[in-house]
């Protein structure tokens, strides 16, 4: 599928895309302990200004890429040979391709809008400096991941934007819950990423080398594939937070909001979309693997609408909307064809408007105390009126209302999955039905209604500097949608994975699919609005089904093991080694006594033993 | 002959009885130091009678050495005795129990 050209000209660059916020995170957090009251003078703006000329670089090297040939579109860049050992031979190359053009635009386009936002988001944080450096290394890290390549150097980004993401979700490590989802986050990250190594391995099996363009399916057994397809999708599972690995994406929550917004929406969950596209080949030739992916994608779908559904954390709200809608880039991804080219289409959509919203949660979180529960808020729209309109944006367009973003996006999807099936489509279609309540659920406790404000809560509209990135972010998610002008994402991409022409027509028109899509949509704003617009909700519970998690089974009898081993390590074993011992001394101890003082009974003694002897000698000839 | 050495060999194991009597049950040092240079003299007794019998000289070489030895012994036993005689002012065997558990 890549046909690569050696990098040259403006294309020499694109090592200083991952270089620069790497050189921010070092300077950082080396210099901060350093020389700390430098840093914290003009450490963020340090850290925004190589997110910038990361976003600056990207854009020039993606206006170059316009310019070039279809042909000679996919640019390598050999930096050095990482190790060589055996048959095994891993350089450090990075790829420039039309895909990773478009997500190093968004991940330093969205990447350094909420740096800015977290300069005044963080700004009474007193570590917002150190914050500012994880940031970078997450850019970094992230980066590094979309332009490995091979998968060697995309499993460095892979663990790097873990490792990024582990620090950030535990920032604010003080509380006790923060420390626990941090490590909740890591620990099931590397259950996906034993899949995604296992599958490096097989693909270095069976292959004969890691990198992208090395895969050939040619005479490879279908079962191979399907297995390398499997693990790459454990892998994906864990990164994305899909069912059953999902669980750790909520209580990331913990993090600071602009943390949830850039790792946690736009970009690292993203990540096993990235990594299921640019293995479209493998994917393409393995069906069971495939239709594994739309299992898990379409489960996926109704699990994190129905998590939104009922959870009263703005935050939570958002994090189940935004494994839902992974779910429907993985969806589109699993179905393949142009699936492919709309999934990464909605993922830059997604990464517009969910980042937008998070944002938006963390500017009413700043005007609310850091109160994040949904039955305080109420009648918000006239206290923040900025906040108010660029989240109604990003609403919206995650909705799926006509012209914005969103619509173009979901809808391409829905099309794709009735291809499919009937079945497929309508999960999906329902699902959107479901997003568009929960959506407007939580505009309607959040902005509308009575005012349920806590004692001594006065909300006010965030300072300028976080509602810039707002509505810069806001009217991304109004007109994402021209990416899809004219198919020009599909044509994009087509070099990169197989998108195919014609036959995924379904049994409906498109026309009427957008149709119904709107239909659907309308309906589910309808019932929530009718649900939550007239009732005072102050008080009375969301009925909550508590559904046990993956780690809800797994973890107890692991627990319990562990307890046991301890028990038996604690008890059983030391008490072999240790008691030994002390039953030996305490023995011997008594035996000792024996030492009287009297010469005499050592003399007697002494006679028992020889005539012992000379009994035993008399016995034994 | 061979009667003779039975004779000599019972006198032998009576005096080595007699000293191991002494020296279990007597509390004076001097006289168990006198039971256990019986005890010795019947071995040695022992030991030229059975040369006697077998007609060459290996027994009573043996029997030299001990005389050697019981007369060191003698030297050096005698000096301790003599010591904690001084030092404790006494004879018995049983008083001094400092070296116990």
């Amino acid at each position: 599928m890549v046909n690569p050209v050696e990098a040259s000209g403006v294309f020499s660059l694109i090592w200083l895309v991952i270089a620069l916020p790497l050189a921010g995170a070092a300077l950082i957090l080396i210099g901060r302990p350093l020389a700390p009251a430098l840093f914290d003078r003009i450490g963020h703006w340090l850290a925004v200004a190589l997110a910038g000329a990361a976003f600056v670089v990207s854009l020039v090297l993606f206006v170059a890429l316009l310019g070039r040939d279809e042909e000679s579109r996919q640019v390598v860049q050999h930096l050095y040979t990482w190790f060589d050992t055996g048959d095994l031979s891993v350089g450090f190359d990075l790829l420039y391709d039309q895909l990773s053009s478009l997500f190093l635009l968004l991940i330093t386009g969205v990447g350094t809008l909420i740096h800015i936002y977290s300069v005044g988001y963080m700004a009474h944080d007193e570590r917002r400096t150190r914050f500012f450096g994880y940031l970078n290394l997450f850019l970094a890290a992230m980066l590094m991941l979309v332009l490995a390549e091979n998968y060697v150097g995309l499993f460095l980004g892979w663990e790097g934007v873990g490792l990024a993401s582990y620090l950030l979700i535990g920032f604010w490590q003080h509380k006790p819950s923060a420390a626990a989802a941090a490590k909740k986050a890591f620990v099931m990250n590397r259950v996906g990423d034993m899949g995604l190594s296992l599958a490096i391995a097989l693909c270095f099996v069976t292959f004969g080398s890691t990198s992208f363009s090395a895969i050939d399916i040619g005479d490879t057994t279908t079962t191979t594939l399907n297995w390398l397809g499997i693990l790459l999708l454990v892998g994906a599972c864990g990164k994305s937070a899909q069912v059953p690995l999902q669980g750790w994406l909520l209580d990331a929550m913990e993090g600071p909001t602009p943390v949830s917004a850039l790792i946690h929406a736009a970009t690292m969950v993203t990540a096993g979309v990235y990594l299921i596209v640019r293995s479209s080949a493998v994917f393409d030739a393995a069906e069971a693997a495939s239709t594994a992916v739309v299992i898990v994608a379409l489960v996926t779908i109704i699990w994190g609408a129905a998590v939104s559904c009922v959870k009263d954390d703005i935050k939570k709200v958002l994090a189940g909307s935004t494994m839902s809608q992974i779910g429907y880039m993985m969806l589109a991804a699993g179905l393949g064809g142009p699936g492919y080219a709309f999934a990464i289409f909605h993922l830059l959509t997604h990464g517009f408007f969910k980042a937008n919203m998070f944002l938006g949660a963390g500017s009413l979180m700043h005007g609310m105390n850091d109160d994040v529960n949904l039955k305080h808020y109420g009648a918000l729209s006239r206290a923040l009126p900025v906040t108010f309109l660029t989240f109604s944006m990003g609403y919206l367009a995650i909705i799926g209302f006509p012209g914005f973003s969103g619509f173009w996006s979901k809808d391409k999807i829905l099309e794709v999955a009735f291809a499919e099936s009937w079945l497929v489509g309508i999960i999906a279609l329902l699902a959107a039905g479901v997003t568009a309540f929960y959506m407007t659920r939580l505009m309607m406790l959040a902005f509308f209604g009575r005012k349920r404000w806590p004692e001594g809560v006065h909300p006010h509209e965030s300072p300028r500097i976080m509602t810039g990135p707002l509505v810069v972010l806001a009217a991304l998610s109004v007109l994402g949608g021209v990416f899809a002008l004219g198919g020009w994402i599909e044509h994009w991409l087509e070099p990169v994975v197989a998108i195919g022409h014609g036959g995924h027509h379904g049994p409906l028109p498109v026309w009427a699919t957008s149709v119904l899509a709107v239909l659907v949509v309308a309906i589910g704003v309808a019932a929530a609005g009718f649900v939550f617009g007239r009732r005072p909700t102050t008080t009375d519970p969301t009925p909550y089904l508590h559904v046990p998690h993956v780690e809800d089974v797994v973890v107890p009898p692991g627990m319990a093991i562990t307890r046991g081993a301890l028990a038996t390590d604690k008890y059983v074993v030391d008490g072999l080694m240790s008691g030994g011992p002390v039953a030996l001394a305490a023995i011997a101890g008594e035996l000792r006594k024996a030492q009287t003082g009297y010469v005499r009974s050592y003399a007697l003694s002494v006679l028992g033993g020889t005539v012992l002897v000379a009994l035993a000698l008399i016995v034994v000839s | 002959m061979t009667d003779n050495t039975t004779a000599y060999v019972i006198l032998s194991a009576i005096l080595f009885t007699i000293g191991t009597i002494g020296v279990l049950t007597r509390r004076n040092a001097i006289v168990v130091f006198m039971c256990v240079e019986l005890m010795l003299n019947a071995a040695n007794l022992a030991l030229v009678a059975f040369s006697r019998m077998h007609g060459n000289l290996d027994g009573q070489v043996t029997a030299f050495f001990v005389m050697v030895v019981a007369a060191a012994e003698v030297v050096v036993g005698l000096a301790i005795i003599m010591t904690i005689f001084r030092t404790r002012n006494t004879a018995s065997v049983d008083e001094p129990r400092m070296l116990k558990w």
